[in-house]
């Protein structure tokens, strides 16, 4: 991925001001969205814009409009900054970059990963609801359709997340993995459809058609 | 805390692991009588809707539009939206107003007032009402057969045994996608084994499922989808026109078909503007009517775990069902998918359609054992059959399900196995074995039956759809291998598409290919004696389930 020199500055700029802020402030946690959130044990910073990438070796994720930020944490109690961490390691593990980017356009999980596989160099993308919802997709398909789909998001543990980031990396270097593996609870639905709903709607809420889809710098707090 | 010994027992029920919310109506989570639901309301101009619930023609939705101009009846509305709420639900309830006297009135009532007049009636009242307005006098049942192997000969063995135990409707869907046409075929051999002039349909992809259907595969469908408000709709790609270009697709081909709504979807999808849940479903069924089609399956289906989450869920769940009848439409009332871990609460959900009665009561009892079921189980599978039986039973209810013998059972899934296993051998999918044979014979599930070479299986399904291959190629197939008479029954179906028939309101086929449906086996409940009674020869069949002893073989 080529990173423009704005950008560049942008993230560099907004990395001076939070280090500047932890030191000034004890109570650095408080910070207005727009320039970085910390929830749990990481914080991401909206750094403009998300721009079509143009190498290769990269696989794009999309997180919905809460993410991270209005909510933090998935159906089943998981932070989000696990998961994201876990993604990303599995993306890393295959030798490709993993860049995050957050849309504000739709919360639906199938046109959030499209829309990540355009904006991604290799073509393949990364859907991720806050909730836990998640979807490998690629460039050429039909919105509606993906390459692998997890509806049962009860059900990821931080291990099959990290697969599906090491899938979607083989995907985009060519490879034809094996689908992770998952697994059928039929009484998912009774546990977690509610809930899945309030969060769908949470979700929903942060909708900002006028923000379209931004670049997330993100930070694992070691 | 030190904690109670009577709490601690109380969290290890399984109701504790249903989820259950408070009311949040700013996002839809609210079943009925949501704060911000319109009030009912409606202005006529040079023979134009010009208002409808509130809302000025400038500002309606595509929904609005539609049913302004396609489902209200402009000659009687004013009057009857006049009326106060409480009379008219006491009309809907009252044994001495006939069905035909409401039928008149509902298209008088926009949705947010029909929505009203079912608010003001408790689940006993309702109940009344739908043992009233259900729109065929005789009371039926649809059931789901699938299996995670998406094994076609035990979907045939099983399809046999739901037949024979008393379904009317079978419905099929996949494991895998492309095993489609596979189920359908199985499906339809299976339920043709078990009792002549069953239907049976496969529920996938839209496009794919009127293939099918043109194909002579399947007998009816239901999953084309409508929801209620506009986003949700954009969402799914359609429009309230789309679906109706959809339902006149089957009606060309003299093919059965119903739509599926229910509550719940819209919060679900995240755009329910607001409203309840009950008002957004009311709108779907004013459409479904517009659009004229024949009925619905409703009673919030795959969503209900989230009507199921709030207060008076399963209330507005049986308010939907009376709406729908009040709409003079078929009804397939739910109970399919699992919204509980609570047997208690499976059960009292279940009472709703099934003491009233309804065209189905159950949209998918689960003829399979849940752990097969693809549409994601439902809240009563092949373990609970004997239960079921006992409360027809118990309460002289005609639940649309008949006690079998055991011996009888294992025929007819022999006989489904070896007449598909014939059929596959002439239209050139990979065989069906002896062992497999045995195997779906004897079965509880797919756990007892060995997996099929997938890779094949679809070279096979490919190869069959290449050439062409329709329903007339499977009674050629049944009849060259000496099953005459599953033949017969196979080729009855077809011809029925010619026929058209049973694309009256609520149609089903009796054993000799009798259509019964609304037209001929019309509702006329008007309290006690009246109406559908369960006859003495039923009774007979009904009181001797299998747990029944003989008092004259006790003790001696």
């Amino acid at each position: 991925m080529q990173l423009n020199e704005d950008t560049i500055r942008q993230i560099v700029v907004s990395v001076l001001e939070d280090m500047s802020e932890e030191n000034n402030s004890s109570n650095a946690k408080k910070q207005s969205t727009s320039v970085a959130v910390s929830s749990g044990d990481f914080s991401i910073q909206e750094i403009g814009l998300a721009e079509e990438g143009k190498n290769n070796d990269e696989v794009v994720i999309a997180v919905g409009p809460a993410f991270g930020d209005k909510l933090s944490k998935t159906m089943i109690d998981e932070k989000h900054a696990n998961i994201l961490r876990e993604i990303m390691a599995g993306i890393e593990e295959e030798g490709l970059k993993a860049r995050v980017v957050k849309n504000y356009i739709t919360a639906d999980v199938g046109f959030m990963g499209h829309q990540a596989a355009q904006l991604s160099g290799s073509g393949i993308g990364i859907g991720l609801q806050s909730k836990g919802t998640i979807l490998i997709h690629q460039k050429d398909l039909n919105p509606l359709a993906n390459l692998e789909l997890f509806p049962q998001a009860p059900l990821l543990t931080l291990k099959t997340y990290r697969q599906i980031g090491k899938n979607a990396a083989r995907y985009a270097k060519g490879e034809n993995p094996d689908p992770v593996p998952t697994q059928n609870d039929q009484m998912a639905r009774p546990k977690y459809q509610a809930i899945s709903a309030v969060l769908y709607n949470k979700e929903v809420k942060c909708l900002d058609k006028a923000k379209k889809v931004v670049e997330l710098a993100v930070d694992f707090n070691k | 805390m030190k904690r109670s010994k009577r709490f601690l027992e109380l969290e290890k029920r399984p109701i504790s692991k249903d989820a259950f919310i408070k009311e949040w109506p700013e996002a839809g989570l609210v079943a009925m009588e949501g704060p911000d639901d319109p009030k009912p309301s409606i202005k006529i101009e040079n023979g134009k809707i010009v208002e409808l619930d509130g809302k000025k023609r400038a500002d309606f939705d595509m929904l609005d539009s539609f049913i302004a101009d396609h489902t209200l009846d402009l000659d009687i509305i004013e009057n009857v939206m006049s009326q106060d709420s409480i009379e008219l639900a006491k009309k809907i309830v009252s044994v001495d107003v006939s069905r035909d006297e409401i039928k008149k009135i509902t298209l008088g009532m926009t949705p947010a007032k029909i929505v009203e007049v079912v608010g003001k009636m408790n689940v006993v009242e309702m109940m009344m009402a739908v043992q009233k307005m259900r729109a065929r006098k005789t009371p039926s049942n649809q059931c789901h057969i699938t299996n995670v192997k998406d094994h076609p000969a035990l979907i045939a063995a099983d399809a046999a045994e739901a037949a024979l135990r008393g379904f009317d409707e079978m419905e099929t869907t996949v494991g895998i996608v492309r095993y489609a046409p596979s189920n359908a075929i199985a499906l339809l051999v299976g339920g043709q084994v078990g009792r002549r002039g069953v239907l049976t349909q496969c529920a996938v992809e839209e496009a794919m499922e009127l293939e099918m259907g043109i194909r002579g595969f399947t007998a009816y469908a239901e999953t084309v989808s409508v929801y209620g408000t506009e986003q949700v709709f954009v969402d799914g790609d359609d429009t309230p026109w789309s679906k109706s270009f959809l339902a006149s697709a089957y009606a060309s081909r003299g093919l059965k078909m119903r739509y599926t709504s229910g509550t719940g979807s819209e919060a679900e999808m995240g755009f329910a503007d607001g409203k309840s849940m009950l008002y957004l479903e009311s709108r779907c069924l004013y459409m479904t009517k517009g659009a004229g089609v024949q009925g619905i399956q409703n009673g919030s289906i795959s969503c209900i775990g989230v009507p199921g989450a709030v207060p008076s869920g399963v209330r507005a769940i049986l308010a939907e069902n009376l709406i729908a009848m009040l709409l003079d439409l078929e009804c397939a009332s739910g109970n399919d998918q699992t919204f509980t871990h609570s047997r208690t609460r499976r059960t009292a959900r279940m009472l709703m359609q099934f003491l009233p009665g309804t065209d189905f009561i159950f949209s998918g009892y689960s003829g399979v054992p849940n752990y097969d079921n693809m549409f994601a189980g439902s809240t009563h599978d092949v373990d609970d059959y004997d239960d079921y039986l006992t409360l027809q039973r118990d309460l002289k209810v005609d639940g649309g399900l008949l006690p079998v013998e055991e011996e009888d059972v294992i025929k007819v899934r022999n006989k489904a196995a070896k007449a598909l296993q014939a059929v596959f051998k002439e239209v050139g999918m990979p065989e069906i074995t002896e062992e497999e044979v045995e195997a779906v014979t004897y079965a509880h599930g797919s756990k007892d039956v060995p997996d099929r070479d997938v890779r094949e299986d679809f070279r096979g399904i490919e190869d069959m759809l290449e050439r062409g291959t329709t329903g007339v190629e499977i009674v050629k197939a049944l009849a060259k291998h000496g099953f005459n008479d599953v033949a017969d029954n196979v080729f009855n179906l077809l011809k029925q598409r010619i026929a058209g028939d049973y694309l009256h309101t609520s149609a089903i086929f009796d054993k000799d290919y009798n259509c019964i449906s609304a037209v001929n086996d019309k509702n006329d409940y008007a309290g006690p004696g009246t109406g559908y009674r369960v006859s003495d020869e039923l009774w007979e069949k009904i009181k001797n389930t299998r747990l029944a002893r003989d008092p004259s073989e006790i003790g001696e």
